[in-house]
């Protein structure tokens, strides 16, 4: 069974090479279900490679499936070869699994897309390449995995490329990646000059010998490349930004996938982290600790509501970086796999919200949707619930366990992860009931409900009636108050033409099936690493094998970690009511603003922005002038002396035989001279 | 073995290049094409003589060897040449070798 490894990515890979062939002709719906199907094939292949993995004995459990020696070059040769071992394939199922459920959602939400298959063609390719990503047995593989769904996000979060935004957007993401994997890419080169091997086996039987100091260098670049992917401090800017692409495209990349690669691959590489420096664990923790916090702090101010999630998912993230700093491997996968399942449903969410609003995101024209999105709303709840830390949902125990192992590493990183907790319950609490509860808003007009948001929209009230009301070219006819189309002012998010009225309705089912499959998982996903007794540690038994070498092993005492689990309800609790407090009991009106400084995100991205169009351009004004002048000078320069050289020369070819025979004579008589001499000389 | 009486090599190779230098000069300084060809034979002609000379003195028979490959090199060279002069005289009056510049650089 495991032989069908290979399967795995094959099937997306096969999809997406029949929709570029077919995928016109095909159409909509046809390409949407052939490439949910592809995806589905490949989630049957994995759970049978999983079942023929179980059936192993646990010491066997790394299967390698080498498909052909990719490039032979001296010493140096890496084989297309896929490694099947209990984190690959925990990553698998869970990545084909929840990307069936978001191909199955896609085909609902892009209906009536003019490039309705050419976007199911990206969503395979992405697949592939996450796959490779996860299942390569060397750096390499894993490495074209990982630029690929660099490139693959840049094609879908500028999906719908006329608009600016989009497609500054997909092109910030793909920068900013460039960045991390720049680490990657000399982390990779540093672990064959010290081993000889690019391949896990190698690396994780060689990490063991390797100096302190080279695998302290090859952990630090291994993190600039994960805060890269895994949008942290620094590098988190392109995240929130990526909001920009379709939905499901969040869920996918910003929930369930492409930004966990950073932490798949520190815990692939935890036996050099284990080599490495003391320090090295304390830096990736506070890495974690802090981007949590930050991110936390600014997903409160946030009025879009996939900006919140968004912000949410680098917090999450963080998170995973605190238990891999921690030593919590295991911890980590289990928050990674917890997150994928309520943040992709939350996503899928906020998608058939933004879907029923018709394309409206700003939670400040939302409300009491909760009776006419049912599922959604109850789907949502779930997602709620289970990452604000409320028990017995998935969640929660991830979260705890996380905090349980940052406790040992250090009271002041469990500290910041509780208040994170904290913080994380209150903003989610408050997309919740701004969206789903409280008075509806999405029929008054965007003057009255928000106006700074028509500002920003550029639906400034030039020409505004008597009642504040936007007077727009048809004008009413009925003289009641509608809702004018916002995006008449070039901001159109999606290919889908002005609306005059807005009907808040339900998605189709093929969207909220994946919805209430995801909020099931939600719900009992905690169920895979139950702490209280050795036997329900399930993902623990099952991943030990592969992170044993770095995996801290708890010492508290079960009165302490009581103690800390309570406290962390405690403060999930404390943020649902504080947000209760200030967005669901008072009217809309008398809610607290937002402070300017978390709606502007610290305001971070716009100080880089400032610095790199100021001092940053001239900086980078320096090194083209040096470019130009020095290094193409040199370059020139060598190309001007061999003319002029040349040119001189050149009048040495007289044509005169004469003057021939004289160079030849010369020539001749130097040689024997010299060697006259020479022979002199000896 | 050489007579005691004999001439020694040193007389031969200071003949043979006496005879070289002059067929040098001649190459270099003549501009009518067929003395310059005849400098040419004289400087072959002057390395026959060292070859000679030291066959004679080493009593190794591969040096007179040798002469006949440069003399059946050298005529086969003199055929080549001479076409190539004959084929410009038809083209051109060639008085001297310094006319026929076509391949300067």
């Amino acid at each position: 069974m495991l032989d069908l490894t290979w399967l795995i990515p094959a099937l997306p890979l096969a999809g997406f090479l029949v929709l570029v062939a077919l995928g016109r002709r095909l159409g909509e719906p046809l390409a949407g279900w052939l490439a949910t199907a592809a995806v589905g094939g490949s989630f049957v292949a994995s759970v049978v490679v999983f079942l023929g993995l179980v059936g192993e004995p646990e010491e066997s459990r790394a299967f390698s499936q080498v498909l052909f020696e990719w490039v032979p070059a001296g010493g140096f040769t890496v084989d297309v070869g896929f490694l099947a071992d209990p984190l690959s394939l925990t990553m698998c199922l869970f990545i084909t699994g929840i990307a069936t459920l978001i191909h199955l959602y896609a085909i609902g939400y892009m209906h009536g897309d003019p490039r309705f298959s050419k976007f199911f063609l990206y969503l395979n390719l992405f697949v592939f390449s996450m796959l490779m990503l996860v299942l390569g047995d060397n750096l390499l593989i894993t490495f074209l995995g990982w630029e690929g769904v660099g490139a693959c996000s840049y094609f879908l979060i500028s999906f719908w490329h006329e608009s600016d935004a989009n497609a500054s957007a997909g092109k910030k993401a793909f920068v900013t990646n460039r960045i991390g994997d720049w680490g990657y890419m000399v982390a990779m080169f540093l672990t064959f000059t010290a081993l000889g091997s690019i391949t896990y086996a190698d690396i994780i039987e060689g990490a063991g010998g390797l100096a302190t100091s080279t695998a302290t260098a090859i952990t630090l670049l291994l993190l600039v490349g994960a805060t890269g992917k895994s949008a942290q401090i620094p590098l988190f800017v392109w995240l929130p930004d990526a909001m920009a692409g379709p939905t499901p495209v969040s869920a996918l990349i910003h929930a369930a996938t492409m930004v966990t690669s950073g932490v798949y691959l520190l815990t692939r590489m935890s036996p050099v982290i284990a080599a490495s420096s003391d320090w090295v664990t304390m830096v990736i923790a506070v890495v974690g600790a802090l981007t949590a916090l930050v991110a936390a702090t600014i997903a409160v101010g946030q009025h879009d509501i996939k900006k919140v999630l968004a912000y949410s998912t680098i917090s999450q993230l963080g998170y995973m970086f605190l238990a891999i700093g921690s030593g919590a491997y295991v911890a980590a996968i289990f928050h990674m796999v917890t997150h994928a399942f309520f943040k992709a449903l939350m996503f899928l969410g906020s998608g058939s919200v933004i879907h029923g609003l018709g394309d409206e995101q700003d939670m400040r024209r939302m409300g009491a949707l909760r009776k006419l999105l049912p599922i959604t709303a109850i789907t949502y709840l779930v997602g709620w619930l289970a990452i604000a830390g409320v028990p017995p949902f998935s969640g929660f125990w991830s979260k705890d366990e996380i905090l349980l192992f940052a406790w040992e590493k250090s009271p002041v990183l469990w500290a910041i992860g509780l208040v994170t907790a904290l913080l994380t319950a209150f903003y989610m609490s408050r997309q919740v009931f701004l969206t789903f509860f409280g008075t509806p808003r999405w029929d008054r007009p965007l003057v009255d409900a928000a106006p700074e948001l028509a500002r920003e929209r550029g639906l400034v009230p030039a020409g505004a009636g008597d009642d504040g009301e936007v007077d727009d070219a048809d004008g009413d006819e009925a003289g009641s108050p509608t809702v004018h189309n916002v995006y008449e002012s070039g901001h159109l998010p999606h290919g889908v033409g002005p609306k005059d009225e807005i009907h808040p309705h339900e998605s189709p089912w093929t969207m909220t099936a994946p919805l209430v499959v995801l909020a099931g998982l939600a719900l009992v996903g905690g169920a895979i690493q139950l702490p209280f007794t050795d036997s329900t540690k399930r993902l623990e038994h099952w991943l030990l094998p592969v992170v044993e070498a770095g995996e801290h092993h708890l010492t508290s005492s079960t009165a302490t970690k009581w103690a800390l689990a309570a406290v962390a309800i405690v403060a999930g609790i404390a943020g649902i009511v504080g947000a209760a407090a200030l967005y669901l009991r008072r009217r809309y009106e008398d809610q607290p603003a937002t402070p300017p400084i978390l709606l502007r995100g610290w305001y971070y991205d716009s100080s880089i922005s400032t610095f790199m169009g100021g001092p940053g351009r001239k900086a980078f004004d320096a090194v083209a002038w040096f470019d130009r002048t020095v290094v193409d000078g040199a370059v020139n320069g060598v190309a001007t002396l061999v003319r002029v050289g040349g040119g001189g020369l050149r009048r040495t070819q007289t044509g005169f035989v004469r003057a021939y025979a004289g160079f030849l004579t010369a020539g001749a008589i130097f040689v024997v001279f010299v060697m006259i001499l020479r022979g002199a000389l000896l | 073995m050489l007579a005691a009486n004999a001439v020694s090599p040193g007389w031969y190779l200071a003949l043979a290049a006496l005879l070289f230098a002059v067929g040098a000069v001649g190459v270099m300084v003549r501009r009518n094409p067929l003395v310059m060809f005849m400098c040419v034979e004289l400087m072959l002609n002057a390395v026959n003589l060292t070859f000679v000379t030291f066959a004679r003195d080493l009593d190794d028979v591969g040096g007179q060897v040798i002469v006949f490959f440069v003399l059946v090199v050298a005529a086969a060279e003199v055929v080549v040449g001479l076409g190539i002069i004959v084929s410009i005289l038809r083209r051109r009056p060639l008085a001297t070798a310094d006319d026929a510049s076509l391949l300067r650089g």
